[in-house]
């Protein structure tokens, strides 16, 4: 009941606090995002009509491609006509924009809702710039899970692997049935997620850090680094043909149709599997490798809010930074999305068992790793998508000149 | 006195006419070159900045791997494409200039992909040269069971689908232009050819083809451009893959300059393209202004 009453009046004194002369005038956000596949859009919906309810007016400026949509972004803001949010990945993809000074802080919101303490640390840490907040975190998205076909794992005697060792035992077996053992989707990206997953299964949190954050070349010539090296390698065998270009979502499809066992994508992958009417652990099994402790890639979406010299448009700003942040906006985005909350503070019990467990990993920090995209600038990303690519099609470099390359990207001026 | 100023006022409205076109051209075209050229000096990331950091963006740039690979690439896809459209095209627009029935009817078949564009040319032999659900599976359909033609998914000859699907692309258009000199070609000729009784073939390798100068040239100009600012067709088609093997720069420029945003980098790259067409074509322009300047002194 006070929850409610507050709810209702926070925004309206926001409102007012934000924008005396127009008062009375609706709360106008235009909203730049790139969430336009089916379930995309059904979870920015909730965003839209959760902001409707608290009295503002939704404008939604969807741009299919995330590059795309920054891009567009990036060029309105820099222009002189900012739209009033704009979505990142969650990491260093605004860190220009807070540079230039072209982002407003959130700072007295984050203050007020006590963003400390209801995010994981690391989301925090990423969404703040020179102690300040610049952006609300609407998401978490888990980068690393593995997904298998139930069935086919049952018809070659095989349960749940715990890491890749044993992943790679029950490819082997795969393949002798005649099925295509990992599905997988042979672009830039995914490669590099295939790369990542394997490296903290075999190498750990200590060298994903010492990698992506600190640019170590010790961790890059570690001997657990050169194992993830090894173990990646081998994948190349467990294939088909088929493999190069081929979209995720296409991928996801050969494991729901049961002509391919398991399948390495983030959580969003959930969503095909829904779709196709196929339930969580009944249907399929999702599963993460985390041989080193750590066994969670933490990623996710934030919104940031560029500087508008209309008080009243700062205000609309601010009610929907609120409102995404609401429980009740957080649950159902989550349950749309196939995300988890971003709050370590709500009952996920409404979630489907991945996104349980998923909730269970943020709120322990050993078991959380922060994403490529948190640690790293894009150009840095960039750098060792294109290397991991190269390696990963053709036997053309050594296991060595693979870590030579990946050490001459941390030393550079990236 | 009247005729000159009647002159002078003539020019003044030609100019007043030209005006807007020559502002865009100066503000968009050579101040947007130049600026390019100028952040390629700084070390700008995702928005521009005025760090001058000298020549280490292009340093960088030429011990990247993905950079030597797309040059290389370019180099091949634009070698073999100029070439096989010209001869493809050639040999299109000889076979329908024999007078064939339904000339009409061939020679809008042969135009029409054409009027494609690249995104669904890319697309639509992307399908056809998968492994899984394209030729190769069709032939292997048939029986063949070792049939195997799976060159998209393969580093050594993707660079060879992109070429395939650029020919096909192009072919019709250097027939169009081949057909159109060809039948500006004096029937004379083919009659006194004919009266010394010299083949045809030879006719054509020997007479005909080397007075089609002015389509080669065309046709020419045309395909190297369609060659420079080949994007969309590798993005559809291969997306840059298998790993980096289907690269090419300015796939390479627009990644780094949005997705990646690494200005800086990425306008090193198009200020290398700029300089590599210009040390190209300089000469050539060079070699016909002075051409034409012989001509005007006889």
């Amino acid at each position: 009941m006070i929850a409610r009453s507050i709810r209702v009046v926070v925004p309206a004194a926001l409102a007012l606090a934000a924008g005396m002369g127009s008062a009375g005038a609706q709360q106008r956000a235009e909203v730049i995002h790139w969430w336009t596949s089916g379930g995309e859009s059904a979870a920015v919906r909730v965003f839209a009509e959760q902001f409707t309810k608290a009295g503002g007016q939704w404008v939604d400026t969807a741009i299919a491609g995330g590059a795309n949509a920054r891009t567009a972004a990036i060029n309105r803001t820099v222009g002189g006509d900012p739209p009033t949010a704009m979505q990142f990945n969650t990491g260093k993809q605004f860190d220009d924009l807070v540079e230039a000074n072209l982002l407003a802080d959130v700072d007295a919101l984050a203050r007020q809702q006590n963003w400390k303490a209801i995010l994981p640390e690391a989301i925090s840490a990423a969404v703040t710039r020179n102690g300040k907040y610049f952006a609300v975190p609407v998401n978490i998205h888990g980068q690393n899970w593995i997904w298998y076909n139930k069935a086919v794992l049952e018809k070659v005697g095989a349960s749940e692997p715990k890491n890749w060792d044993e992943a790679i035992a029950i490819l082997e077996k795969i393949k002798a049935a005649g099925l295509i053992p990992l599905a997988f989707s042979g672009q830039k990206n995914w490669e590099r997620d295939l790369f990542n997953t394997v490296m903290l299964d075999k190498a750990g949190p200590a060298v994903w850090n010492g990698i992506y954050a600190q640019r170590s070349e010790a961790a890059a010539r570690s001997a657990d680094f050169r194992a993830a090296v090894d173990t990646f390698a081998k994948l190349r065998s467990y294939v088909d043909a088929g493999s190069p270009g081929r979209n995720w979502n296409d991928a996801t499809a050969l494991v729901i149709q049961g002509k391919a066992g398991m399948q390495v994508m983030g959580d969003w992958a959930k969503g095909e599997f829904a779709a196709a009417g196929k339930t969580a652990g009944k249907d399929f099994g999702c599963t993460l490798f985390g041989s080193k402790g750590g066994g969670y890639v933490m990623g996710g979406d934030v919104f940031a809010f560029p500087k508008q010299k209309d008080a009243a448009k700062s205000g609309a700003q601010l009610t929907l930074a609120k409102v995404m942040l609401e429980p009740d906006t957080q649950i159902l985005f989550a349950q749309k999305k196939g995300s988890i909350p971003v709050r370590t503070d709500l009952d996920v019990s409404s979630l489907d068992i991945c996104a349980q467990r998923a909730s269970k990993m943020i709120q322990d920090k050993s078991q959380q790793v922060a994403s490529v995209q948190m640690l790293a600038p894009p150009a840095m990303n960039g750098a060792i998508e294109d290397l991991v690519s190269q390696f990963w099609n053709g036997n053309a470099m050594s296991h060595d000149q693979f870590v030579d390359k990946m050490v001459a990207i941390l030393k550079g001026s990236y | 006195m009247f005729a000159r100023f009647g002159r002078f006022r003539s020019r003044t409205a030609a100019w007043v006419a030209l005006l807007p076109a020559l502002a865009i051209i100066l503000v968009a075209h050579a101040g947007s070159t130049g600026w390019t050229i100028w952040m390629s000096f700084t070390s700008s990331r995702m928005l521009p900045n005025s760090n001058f950091v000298g020549l280490r963006q292009y340093v960088t740039l030429f011990n990247n791997d993905r950079w030597l690979v797309s040059i290389h690439n370019l180099a091949i896809f634009g070698t073999l494409m100029v070439v096989g459209a010209l001869a493809v095209g050639l040999l299109l627009a000889i076979a329908i200039d024999q007078r064939v029935r339904a000339e009409n009817v061939l020679r809008s078949v042969f135009l029409y992909p054409f009027s494609m564009s690249f995104v669904v040319t890319g697309l639509a032999w992307q399908w056809m040269l998968n492994p899984t659900h394209g030729i190769q599976k069709l032939v292997r359909g048939w029986g063949f069971a070792d049939f195997q033609f799976d060159w998209i998914v393969r580093q050594d000859t993707v660079i060879f689908t992109l070429v395939i699907a650029g020919v096909w692309h192009a072919a019709g258009l250097v027939m169009a232009i081949m057909l159109a000199g060809l039948r500006g070609i004096d029937d004379e000729i083919w009659k006194a050819a004919r009266v010394d009784g010299i083949p045809t073939w030879r006719t054509y390798a020997s007479i005909v083809i080397p007075m089609l100068g002015a389509s080669f040239a065309t046709a020419g100009i045309l395909l190297s451009a369609s060659v420079v600012r080949l994007y969309d067709l590798a993005v559809a088609m291969t997306n840059g893959g298998p790993g980096l093997a289907s690269e090419v720069p300015a796939k390479f420029v627009m990644d780094h300059l949005f997705e990646r945003g690494n200005l800086g980098l990425a306008t090193a790259a198009a200020t290398s393209m700029l300089i590599t067409v210009v040390s190209i074509a300089a000469p050539l322009f060079y070699a016909r202004a002075r051409a034409r300047a012989q001509e005007t002194r006889r």
